[in-house]
This record gives C-alpha cells, sequence and structure tokens, in this order.
C-alpha cells in the first residue's frame, strides 16, 4: 500500500515535471543482459553477449560523453518462468531501463509481455520466433538478428532454387521446432518442391538413428533439420556416422551456429547449408571487431547472436544521446525512424511491427582441407539483400492495438 | 512388402537400431542393478558416473592423447575409483538407515557432479571422435549399420553376460550374494564384507563409465547426458527386477527393441512407452518381470 | 517402516510454542512485503504451501513422492487455461486448478498406494513421468512456451488482482488457509491415525484401520494441496509452464522438505524461503544453484537429517 502511494507521488511529481525537462531515469542507463549462461545455448548468447554489450558500450564512448550506463546480467536457464520473473524483478525493483539477447523464443515471448506491461524496451537478439514481430508483436519490443521466417526463407529457398527439391524433415516437437518446419515447407512448397516425409523427435532427444534411418529410406534430396543446439549437433554426428552425405542426401540446418560446427568438428559438419545474419570472416570491420571480442571472450568467435547484442545495444545507446531521454517510446521511435549502421551488420533499418532488417547470407561449411583455422568454417554461398530477407510487414499479423 | 504400412526393410533396420539401444540400456541397468540388488542402494549418481566415464575418456584422449581402446580400461577405473571413494566417505554411513536416505543422496551427489561440469564446460558438448577401427561400416541391404553400433551391441552383450556369470555362477558371486542377504553371518566366515561392498559399488560405478565411454563416440559428451537418461535406466531396473542381474538385462535390450518400433509406428510417444510399461509392471508384479520380492 | 524420525508427542498446551511461531510466521509474511520485493515473497509462499503439502504425505504418512510436480503442473495449466481460455474469474480458475490436480491425485493414488517404500516413489516417478511428456505434447499447454499472458482478473468480480496489495493478500489468505487446514489435519485422529501407519503398518492394520483408505486420503489431500499452490502461482506469475510438471521440481520439494525438516510443522516453509531465495539471489552464479543445492542434499542427509526446524526443535525440545 505504502509503496503504491508513494509511486503515484512520484508520478505526480515527475507530471508536473512537464516534459520539457527531458531526462534519463535515475540519472543511469541500465542495461540488463538476459541470456542462457549455463545450457545449450550459452556457446550462442550468454557470456559472450554480455562481452559484446560491453564493448558496444565502449565503443559507443559513453564515458567520454557523460552518459553512465551499467551492464547487468543474468541466467534464464531457457525457461520462461525463470525470465520474466528476472525481467520483472529487473523492471521493478533493479531500475533495468532495457533488456537484451534472450535465446529461447518462449523466455522472449514472456519477457516481451512483462517488457510491455512495465512499458520498458526488450531488444532481442537470440530468439527465433518470427511470431515476436507477428502475432506477439509489441511496440516495446524490437527483434534483432534473425526469424524462423528469415531461416526458413533463407535456407530453404535457397536450397530448392540450387536443386534440393525433395525434403524429409527431423523436427524437434515443440513450438519452435513446428514453426521451424511449417515455414520452412512453406517455401519449399511455393518453390515448387516437394516435402516426402516429417518425423518429430522429442526435445532433447540422444539418438536420432531411427530418424535418420527413415530420412535415409525416403531417399528425399534433403533432409532439414527442424531443430536446434544439442539435438542438431546430434542428428548431424549420427548422420555422418550412418554415411548420408557419402550417399549422396545433404543435410539443411534450419538453425545452426558456429559454436556448433566448433563443437561437432569439420569433418562431421562439413557440406552442411544454413542462413545467418553475421559471420566474423565477411570483411575487415567483422573481422577486426571479431577478434577483439575473441580476445575478451576466452578466444571463442562470436555468433549472430552476440553481434546481434553488440548492434542493439550500440543503436539503441545512439538513440538515447539523440532523444536525451531513456523514455521507452521516444527512443524506439526514434530507433524506429532512423536507419541503422554499424560495423557488423552493415546499412539496415528497423520496421514499425519492430523488426530489424538487415542481409542475409546463404553459408556453407567447409571441408576440413578447406579450412585455415579454428572458426575459419563457413564458405559465403550466397547474400540475400535485407529487403528479401525477411517477411513483409503485411504478412506478419501484427496488431500493435492490442 | 510392408508390414503396418511400414516397408519390412525399414522396420528390420529399426529393430537393428532398438537393439544397438538396448544395449546401452542393458550396460547402464545392469550396473544399476548389481548395485542395488547386491548393495541396496539405490544409486542416482549412475547417470552423472555415465557422465563421467564420457568426459574421462575424452580427457584421456584430448590431454594424454591415449586412444579408445585404453580409455576402455583407464576409464573405468578412474571413474570406479571414484566411485570407491564415495561409497567409503558417504553412503557407508547410511547403510542403517531407510533405503531413501541413499536416494537423496546419491541424488544430490548427481547435482553436484553435473552442476560441477556444466559450469566448466556448458552444455553444448564436447566432439570425441570415433577410433579409426571402427569407422564406417557395411551396407546390409536393409540398412547402412556402423560398425561402431555393431561393436557396441557385440560388446555388451559380452560384458552383460559376463557379469551375470560372474554373480551368479562363480563363487565370488555366491560370497556376494550371501553377503547381501546376511552381512554378519558372511562376516563371521572371515569374508571382510564391508570391502567386498565397496568393491562391488565400485564395480557398479566402473560399469556405468565404461557404458560413457562407448556412448562417447556417438552420443555429446556433456554434462547433462546423463541426467534424463537415468530415469529410464530406473524404469528399465524397475521393469526387470530390482535385484535380477539377468532381468536388467533382458529388459534393456528389449525395451531398447519396444521403443525403437514405437519411434517407427507413434514417434511422440517413445519417451513414454517405457513409463506405461513401469507403471504396468509395478502395478501386476511390483518385484518385476524377473525379480522376487526381498 | 520408521523411515523418518520424529519425536512427536503434542498435548494441548505444549502447543503453545506452535501457536506463538504460527503467528510470528504470518506476522513475518504479513511485514514482509514493505521490505522484501512482493512478487519473491508470493512465490515463497506457493512454495511453502506446495512443500508443506509434500510433507503431509511424507513426513507424517512416510510416503516419499517422486512424482509432485505432477499436481503442482497439472492446477498450473488448469487454472492458466481457465482463467486465459475461458474467462474464468480467478477464484473459479484456482478452485478449477485444485479440483483438476485432486482428480488426477485420485487417480493416481489408488495406483500408487499399492506399493510401498521404494517401489511407491518409483511408480509416482513413472506416473509424473508420463503426465509430463503428455503436457509436453499436447497442444493446449503451448508445450516449451507455456500458457503465458495469463490474466489475473477481477476476484469476486471487484477487485482488481493487478493491484499488488490485492494479489498478495490473497496468496497470504491462500498459503495461510492452506498451512492452517494442514496443521488442523496433522494434529486430527486422522492424522495420528496416519503417524501410527507411518510407524508400524502392520500393527495399524491389525488395530482394524483401513490403512490403503488412509494412505490414499492422505495422498489425495496432499495432491490437492499442491494443486492449489499451482494454481495459485500461475495466476502469481501470470504463466504456466513445463518447468512445473518436471522431474527435477519433484527434486526441489524433496529438497526443500528435507532442508526444512521432514515431519515438522514450519520446516517445510522454512525450508521453501530458502530454496527459493538461493534460486532468486545466487541466479547470477547459472549451473552452481544446481551444485549448492546437491551440496545441501548431501549435508542434509549425511549430518542434518532432522533439517533446520527439526534441529531447532530438538534443542528447544518441543515440536516444531
Amino acid at each position: 500500500m505504502k509503496r503504491n502511494l508513494i509511486s503515484i507521488l512520484v508520478a505526480a511529481a515527475c507530471a508536473w515535471c512537464g516534459g520539457a525537462q527531458a531526462q534519463i531515469s535515475d540519472g543511469v542507463v541500465k542495461i540488463g543482459v538476459l541470456s542462457d549462461m549455463s545450457s545449450l545455448y550459452a556457446d550462442i548468447g550468454g557470456p559472450g553477449s554480455v562481452v559484446a554489450a560491453k564493448m558496444a558500450v565502449e565503443d559507443f564512448g559513453a564515458e567520454k560523453k557523460g552518459m553512465k550506463v551499467e551492464i547487468v546480467s543474468a541466467d534464464h536457464q531457457n525457461k520462461p518462468d525463470v525470465g520474466s520473473n528476472i525481467a520483472r524483478q529487473w523492471y521493478d525493483t533493479d531500475k533495468v531501463d532495457a533488456i537484451v539477447d534472450v535465446p529461447t523464443s518462449s523466455v522472449a515471448l514472456a519477457v516481451s509481455q512483462v517488457t510491455r506491461d512495465k512499458n520498458k524496451v526488450f531488444l532481442v537478439s537470440g530468439a527465433a520466433s518470427s511470431d515476436l514481430t507477428g502475432k506477439a508483436c509489441s511496440p516495446n519490443t524490437i527483434h534483432w538478428t534473425y526469424d524462423t521466417w528469415m531461416l526458413a526463407n533463407g535456407t530453404g529457398s535457397a536450397i530448392v532454387k540450387t536443386g534440393g527439391d525433395t525434403w524429409f524433415f527431423i523436427t524437434a516437437d515443440y513450438a519452435f521446432g513446428h514453426a521451424l518446419e511449417r515455414d520452412t515447407e512453406a517455401v519449399v512448397l511455393k518453390n515448387g518442391g516437394k516435402v516426402l516425409g516429417k518425423v518429430r523427435a522429442p526435445l532433447n532427444t540422444q539418438d536420432f538413428s531411427s530418424f535418420l534411418l527413415q530420412a535415409q529410406s525416403s531417399k528425399a534430396k534433403i533432409i532439414g533439420l527442424a531443430n536446434a543446439g544439442g539435438d542438431t549437433i546430434n542428428s548431424i554426428k549420427q548422420a555422418s556416422e550412418f554415411g548420408i552425405t557419402k550417399g549422396g542426401q545433404n543435410l539443411a540446418g534450419l538453425l545452426v551456429f558456429i559454436s556448433d560446427i566448433h563443437g561437432l568438428g569439420l569433418d562431421k559438419a562439413q557440406g552442411l547449408i544454413f542462413t545467418e545474419t553475421f559471420y566474423w570472416d565477411l570483411n575487415d570491420q567483422t573481422r577486426a571487431w571479431s577478434k577483439k571480442f575473441a580476445a575478451a571472450n576466452g578466444g571463442k568467435y562470436p555468433s549472430m547472436v552476440q553481434a546481434g547484442v553488440y548492434s542493439a545495444v550500440l543503436d539503441y545507446l545512439k538513440a538515447i544521446e539523440a532523444t536525451k531521454t531513456d523514455d521507452s517510446a521516444k527512443v524506439i521511435a526514434w530507433m524506429k525512424a532512423n536507419p541503422t549502421d554499424d560495423p557488423l551488420f552493415g546499412k539496415g533499418s528497423i520496421r514499425s511491427d519492430g523488426r530489424k532488417i538487415h542481409p542475409a547470407y546463404l553459408v556453407e561449411v567447409k571441408k576440413p582441407s578447406e579450412s585455415k583455422g579454428p572458426y575459419d568454417y563457413y564458405k559465403i554461398r550466397a547474400t540475400i539483400p535485407a529487403d528479401q530477407a525477411f517477411r513483409p510487414l503485411a504478412d506478419g499479423g501484427c496488431n500493435m492495438g492490442k | 512388402m510392408e508390414i503396418l504400412g511400414i516397408p519390412t526393410q525399414a522396420l528390420f533396420g529399426q529393430l537393428l537400431i532398438g537393439l544397438i539401444n538396448g544395449s546401452f540400456y542393458a550396460l547402464l541397468s545392469l550396473g544399476l542393478a548389481v548395485i542395488f540388488g547386491l548393495l541396496n542402494i539405490i544409486n542416482f549418481t549412475h547417470g552423472a558416473q555415465y557422465m563421467l566415464g564420457a568426459f574421462a575418456a575424452y580427457f584421456l584422449l584430448s590431454k594424454l592423447g591415449v586412444g579408445y581402446w585404453w580409455s576402455l580400461l583407464i576409464a573405468p577405473i578412474v571413474v570406479g575409483a571414484v566411485g570407491i571413494a564415495i561409497e567409503r566417505l558417504m553412503l557407508a554411513r547410511l547403510y542403517k538407515l531407510d533405503h531413501l536416505y541413499g536416494l537423496l543422496l546419491t541424488f544430490g551427489l548427481a547435482l553436484i557432479i553435473q552442476g560441477t561440469f556444466r559450469h566448466e564446460f556448458g552444455s553444448a558438448g564436447l566432439p570425441y571422435s570415433m577410433p579409426a577401427e571402427l569407422a564406417g561400416g557395411r551396407n546390409l541391404g536393409f540398412m547402412f549399420l556402423p560398425n561402431y553400433r555393431a561393436w557396441v551391441i557385440v560388446a555388451s552383450l559380452i560384458i552383460c553376460l559376463g557379469t551375470w556369470y560372474v554373480i551368479e555362477r562363480t563363487k565370488l558371486g555366491a560370497y556376494l550374494r550371501a553377503a547381501t542377504e546376511n552381512p554378519q553371518i558372511v562376516q563371521s566366515f572371515g569374508v571382510n564384507v564391508p570391502r567386498m561392498i565397496t568393491l562391488t559399488y565400485g564395480f557398479g560405478v566402473a560399469l556405468a563409465a565404461l557404458a560413457g565411454v562407448m556412448a562417447a563416440p556417438i552420443y555429446q559428451v556433456s554434462p547433462q547426458m546423463g541426467s534424463d537418461l537415468i530415469i529410464v535406466v530406473f524404469a528399465v531396473v524397475v521393469i526387470g527386477g530390482m535385484g535380477s542381474i539377468l532381468g536388467s538385462i533382458v529388459t534393456g535390450f528389449g525395451l531398447g527393441v519396444i521403443e525403437g518400433l514405437t519411434k517407427v509406428f507413434y514417434p511422440e510417444a517413445s519417451n513414454t512407452v517405457i513409463f506405461i510399461i513401469m507403471a504396468i509392471v509395478l502395478l501386476i508384479k511390483p518385484a518385476g518381470l524377473f525379480g522376487t520380492q526381498k | 517402516m520408521a523411515a523418518i524420525p520424529t519425536p512427536y508427542t503434542p498435548s494441548a498446551d505444549k502447543l503453545r510454542h506452535q501457536r506463538i511461531a504460527m503467528i510470528a510466521m504470518a506476522a513475518i509474511f504479513i511485514v514482509a512485503p514493505l521490505v522484501a520485493y512482493p512478487v519473491f515473497m508470493m512465490k515463497v509462499m506457493c512454495f511453502a504451501l506446495f512443500a508443506c503439502a509434500f510433507n503431509l504425505l511424507i513426513g507424517f504418512g512416510g510416503l516419499l513422492s517422486f512424482g509432485h510436480a505432477m499436481f503442482l503442473g497439472t492446477a498450473g495449466y488448469a487454472s492458466a487455461h481457465a482463467a486465459k481460455v475461458w474467462g474464468f474469474t480467478p477464484e473459479f480458475a484456482i478452485l478449477f486448478g485444485t479440483a483438476a490436480a485432486t482428480a488426477l491425485g485420485v487417480l493416481t493414488g489408488l495406483l500408487a498406494i499399492r506399493r510401498q517404500g521404494i517401489y511407491f516413489a518409483m511408480i509416482t516417478l513413472a506416473l509424473a513421468q508420463m503426465i509430463f511428456f503428455f503436457y509436453l505434447q499436447t497442444p493446449f499447454t503451448g508445450g516449451e512456451d507455456g500458457i503465458q499472458s495469463v490474466p489475473r482478473g477481477k476476484l469476486f468480480g471487484l477487485i482488481d488482482l493487478n493491484q499488488p496489495f490485492a494479489m498478495y493478500t490473497l496468496v497470504f489468505v491462500i498459503f495461510f488457509g492452506g498451512f492452517l487446514l494442514i496443521y488442523r489435519v496433522v494434529h486430527s485422529p486422522f492424522g495420528q491415525v496416519l503417524k501410527a501407519i507411518r510407524e508400524n503398518e502392520s500393527r495399524a492394520i491389525s488395530l482394524g484401520y483401513d490403512v490403503d483408505r488412509y494412505k490414499l486420503l492422505a495422498f489425495v489431500l496432499s495432491a490437492a494441496l499442491s494443486g492449489l499452490a499451482g494454481a495459485t502461482k500461475a495466476l502469481v506469475f501470470q504463466l504456466a509452464s513445463l518447468t512445473d510438471a518436471h522431474w527435477s521440481m519433484s527434486g526441489e520439494v524433496v529438497l526443500m522438505t528435507l532442508l526444512g525438516g521432514l515431519g515438522t510443522i514450519f520446516g517445510p516453509v522454512a525450508g521453501a524461503a530458502i530454496i527459493v531465495a538461493m534460486e532468486n539471489y545466487l541466479s547470477q552464479l547459472g549451473a552452481w544453484v544446481s551444485v549448492v543445492q546437491g551440496v545441501i542434499f548431501v549435508v542434509c542427509v549425511l549430518a542434518f537429517r532432522r533439517g533446520l526446524i527439526g534441529e531447532i526443535a530438538n534443542a528447544i525440545r518441543k515440536p516444531l
């Protein structure tokens, strides 16, 4: 009760202040990096995301500009209840202004709701679900880096166009896997391909041998892996064991990160085709940044998720500088109104539904003989321009009015 | 030709794979059954010890350059020694108490071991390459059988039957079985019962570690590899009969096959089918299919 | 099977200290939101109720269930679905969730009660796993996403539960009510018979008690109150997820009760508070939380079997 009274008084006082004196709440811009710090996405986001966020603050030159920026972090353990609790506590008691990263779509959806309720800012880099800018869109959420539609359209259409026109799906049997399978199937069919079969594997399956056997006997040219993390690694490892690529079939990893390839080793992962929006070896700028990142991250090169955290934090800080406030509505309005430019993703923009637009790259994993060293894993097969990489605004079903 | 809509070729392939999975179940439940059947300890740490075996193989390879074949021998000994330490320092204190305390202790130990490894190594898993002698496979006509998986079936059959033979048919095994039924009398015969118990626990743990080494080339070497598996292995042991060595061997292989078949006809249930069977068995014959009520 | 040692001989005035402790506990929870984060305190209360319900079964009934998460999870999903999709007002959503858990308790109880000891634990584990995998796949639970954005609604159609004060009061009333119910049950003739069954089942049978019916009743009561905790929790966090039905949640409630003191009245509350606080404040340490939980398990089993409240009770030589 007392707390409510105090906050009413404070709110009243602020209302009296008027809009002229726009200022940063509590004098500090506090950014929370909420990620999976210890489990299957820890290498994709995790402590690396914290490193990326800190690099962004440094490169932005916050100190020189007299802006106080603080980074906090926490582990959501891939559980929506844990994630939403942390988010709520951060907003309520720890004065956090924005949350960044959050791999795992289920957690991101929950955090997006909490952020909307508390009217703060949510910059998603890690999560995949395209619903974040679709039916679950929010005026407080900006979806960076990638999403399931982009993965499906990047990987799916490119593979079909290069001759992979018959598919068999091995899908992780939960919401994210279903969505990825659905989006990719739509793309395959649209491009004149055929889906010869699908099989659902429970999440965290250790042994894919029987699913791979079914895929093999379907004789589909492409085996689409609609799963992530440990499931993908296991599928790929066991596929190599069963001589699938040697038998003429190709694996399409629908969500793969460079840390997965590093964990698998090139002899097992070679030939894999997938889409990412960042690779450390793209150009001089990405190379320079990635080397700096690796030095601060124990020698591990950045994933696109971590690069996305850097890019998002940078743009957020620019927005605060420009609008001279950390009021969520104003900051997000600025971010949507102004194109983005950073050394990692190049030129891009943020749409009204909160979708960040930038180019995507179709990559193929090198053979062991083609690689010159650790993390030298990708060949860029194609570049998908920014305006084609993501789902058109009208198709999303985003209704901000809700 | 098709049976129930599945071509026989694919069906036999799946059966074979089920047998392979069953080998792991059998090997793991063997260790658990040895420990429970002979020592009345419910070893929840078994999954973590399996993981330790795989990690031991990984370290032997990456830090000491020791290959797979030697790891098969060394890793179980090392992890078995750890198991002996656990037994001496902690489990031995609980023998006078209710079995459930042993369950809780080993559950806690599993959390500690897995948490520590997860903290150090994350969860994505570490690669372990297949030994060159077993790489590749042969085309059997109805499926491509990787050599390594064939090796797994053969090896686990040998180990399982060997263990069963030692326990059920040799003098050493007889001492062991007698010691669990009536430790005081056996001790009065001059047999060092506590040491036998310790070594038996160590042996059960070593079996888990051995399974871990064999799993390393095909599954990921990850800290979580044992945690969901342990529940399934418990189900196998319970179905087979908690004290019965033969029961867990037969059930392990059998459930592997059943799981494989379920994966073909109704894959979403492949996780649940074992528990359904477990519940049914517990209701009809709680001592398990091969067990005798203690 | 005298598994869990508890010194316990109640008589009316000897219980005065328990009443004092109860008032102290209520006072703590009433004052807490002024200094601590209210959502955190609500979480503690929900888990405290869950642990108390679990303790009813093991501490007083002597039955270790390794599948209690199925009740927490079922109630959570049921009440979340009722509130979000059917538009139930919160009191009916919670009642519905509790009813669902109770029904599940009856079904599983009928199956599980037939066995004892480790077999009982294994059956409850098996049943809980089946329920978990069922929830993993049915569409209504939302699988990994869970049921999100559950509306808190207006209690009785009048009181808006989005006001933190109103929600807190409701959770406190539910927790304290559940706690009092358990207290009454434990001190009732029913509770006494239950204890007798725990101490020596064959003797209780020879005295003419229908042992199975008592055990089933205890089981269903434990399931119902766990369900109450789960249904309330779903509204507090406006989310029902798979975590609540996973076997690690079953392990956690065992941990809370063990730490607090099996068979004590206040033990589960203390245990729940400590474990929830630890998870909250150590969450930065990630995997270490697992390790710390494991260490607590090991230490409690080896040296600290009476648990926190149990040790205090032993020191003051009065049951708590």
